[in-house]
């Protein structure tokens, strides 16, 4: 009786704390391991649709491995992961969007021409580009989602005529013509400088907002992913071998539930919560 | 004093630094050429200027009496032709392949091996098999250097491709691409200002091939004539052919290389930074 009532108050969307019944993402007991080193073990997690999810964790410690698990680049050892209720394809498709920190956009077509490109894929699958009346209406919306993330202006320059924030703005916005189901972002502002990087987080914050995404955000700025995501989880090596540093992979230590809507502030629990995980998390200032 | 290596031309100084050397040449060859026609005017190793200007108006300007052709430019309209089909060829085998080689896993592993093997036999030892062939006409000579210049190119674009970051192969997935459409909107437009350089590098080698195959067999052609007119000894066509072989390379080279900087802008900017 008691976990029907509890389902309930999570279809209404007000839960907090643990995980719902709707899973987006889910992965079961993932591992991922090379023949040199285990990077990931033991990854359970369930993602629900709508969520900004966090990763964060020292370098190195398997963030990007994780990604590239969700985005069908490299297969699980072990384990499975379920998008929306089917095995994930074990390569990347339109169903996930991708932003990296670097080489996100093409360096060869105009800013316009980079987010054109996405539609110009979908409906022409012969010559991969549009003509006449079909290339106008997509150039239309192209154009409009250049405005959206304030790259009106910037539509016939290069990518490298572009400042580094405008070259993620970019990116962002050609992932977001493509519709996907979830947005993977690894790193995406780490190569900015602070005041482009607090743009982009208005920014992304906006984007998730109006576009109802979900999205798993990698970064290594504890603070960001404070300051940006419903959800935060923290990676990190449980075991440790000094004889064999590499025997043993990161798991999922912390996962906190930061917020329902960004632009609320964290509740107490939380703020203390973050502040006792920015003491234990080497080399993170406490959130502000 | 300062270090010579800090030693700069002046903006005045930079083109008359530049010809200098080719004015010294010149003056240097008028000397040699004087001195030997004292000696002995019928000297046909360095000839005067007065000669070359003889030649030239035989061979370009004026019909030749057997033939009734301006031997210049019938010679230059064969040689381009053979050489422009070749390079034609070349680019479009070199490009198709160099890009699957390199963009998909299993036509790498696959060929990528042959293709380095093939790369190293020397063209122009597989002459005479050329000639047993495909026999002496126009074809063994565009044969030759399609075969001297196509793995190189075909290497050049597959070492390109690979440099292509993975990233950005992966987004294209994510926006939804197939395979096909990966390689004409990714893989093709990068791969196409290294084409060009490619081009520009191979066609040294390419005018050595056709000259080569000239040389061996041919009834016209730049190669084929300065060879034949050599047992007369005639250094007053053979040196104005020279330079104007060299021009006519100069000129394609330049002209390639104009036609890249227009067509691929991006790929100019992006070397800037
Ligand atoms: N394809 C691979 N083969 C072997 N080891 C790998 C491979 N990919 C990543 N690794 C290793 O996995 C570890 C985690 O890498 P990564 O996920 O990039 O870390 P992070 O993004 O958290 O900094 C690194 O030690 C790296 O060397
Ligand atoms: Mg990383």
């Amino acid at each position: 009786m008691c976990s029907v009532g509890f389902r309930g108050a999570r279809f209404a969307g007000t839960s907090w704390g643990n995980y719902s019944s709707v899973a987006f993402l889910e992965l079961t007991n993932v591992w991922q391991e090379y023949p040199d080193q285990v990077v990931l073990e033991r990854l359970n997690l369930m993602l629900e649709a709508g969520e900004f999810c966090v990763v964060v964790g020292a370098s190195g410690c398997g963030k990007s491995t994780f990604l590239r698990l969700l985005l069908g680049e490299e297969r699980p050892s072990r384990g499975r992961v379920i998008l929306d209720g089917k095995p994930l394809r074990d390569e990347p498709d339109a169903a996930r969007g991708v932003v990296f920190q670097r080489y996100s956009v093409f360096p060869h077509l105009t800013a316009l021409a980079n987010v054109l490109v996405a539609l110009e894929f979908k409906q022409a699958p012969l010559t991969a580009r549009l003509f006449g009346r079909t290339r106008y209406a997509a150039t239309k919306r192209a154009q409009a989602m250049l405005e959206a993330v304030g790259l009106g202006a910037a539509a016939a320059r290069y990518p490298c005529e572009l400042s580094g924030g405008m070259q993620q703005r970019l990116a962002l916005a050609q992932a977001l013509i493509a519709e996907p189901r979830v947005l993977l972002l690894d790193e995406p502002f780490g190569a900015l400088d602070p005041g482009s990087r607090a743009d982009m987080h208005v920014l992304v914050r906006d984007l998730w907002r109006r576009h109802g995404l979900t999205v798993v955000m990698v970064t290594h700025d504890l603070k960001e992913g404070f300051s940006l995501g419903t959800r935060l989880l923290v990676f990190d090596k449980v075991r440790h071998d000094p004889q064999a540093p590499n025997a043993y992979g990161s798991r999922v230590t912390y996962d906190l539930k930061l917020r329902t809507n960004p632009l609320t502030p964290m509740t107490h629990a939380n703020r203390a919560a973050a502040l006792r995980l920015a003491s234990i998390v080497p080399g993170h200032a406490a959130p502000g | 004093m300062r270090k010579l290596i800090n030693w700069r031309p002046a903006k005045g100084a930079l083109a008359a630094l530049g010809c200098a050397p080719f004015v010294l040449v010149l003056i240097a060859y008028m000397v040699a050429s004087q001195a030997r026609l004292e000696v002995n005017p019928n000297d046909k190793m360095l000839p005067a200027f007065a000669s070359f200007s003889a030649a030239i108006t035989r061979v370009a300007i004026e019909p030749d009496r057997r033939t009734g052709e301006r031997l210049l430019w019938v010679d230059t309209a064969a040689s381009l032709r053979r050489l422009g089909l070749a390079i034609a060829i070349s680019a479009v085998i070199g490009l198709t392949l160099g890009m699957a080689l390199g963009a998909l896993p299993i036509a790498g592993a696959s060929l990528s091996p042959l293709v380095a093997g093939v790369s190293l036999i020397p063209p122009l030892a597989i002459l005479p098999i050329l000639f047993i062939v495909v026999g002496l006409g126009e074809l063994s000579k565009v044969v030759l250097i399609c075969i001297g210049i196509t793995p190189v190119i075909t290497r050049d674009i597959e070492q390109r491709v690979r440099e292509i970051p993975r990233e950005l192969i992966v987004k294209a997935q994510t926006l939804g691409a197939s395979t096909w459409q990966i390689m004409l909107r990714v893989v093709l437009p990068q791969a196409l200002p290294r084409l060009v350089s490619a081009l520009r590098l191979g066609l040294c080698s390419a005018w050595l091939f056709l000259i080569a195959a000239e040389a061996i067999a041919a009834e016209s052609g730049l190669g084929y004539r300065i060879f034949l007119v050599r047992r007369y000894l005639a250094m007053d066509v053979i040196l104005p052919y020279v330079l104007w072989i060299t021009a006519v390379a100069y000129l394609t080279d330049y002209v390639l290389g104009w036609i890249s900087r227009r067509a691929f802008r991006w790929h100019f900017l992006g070397q800037l930074q």
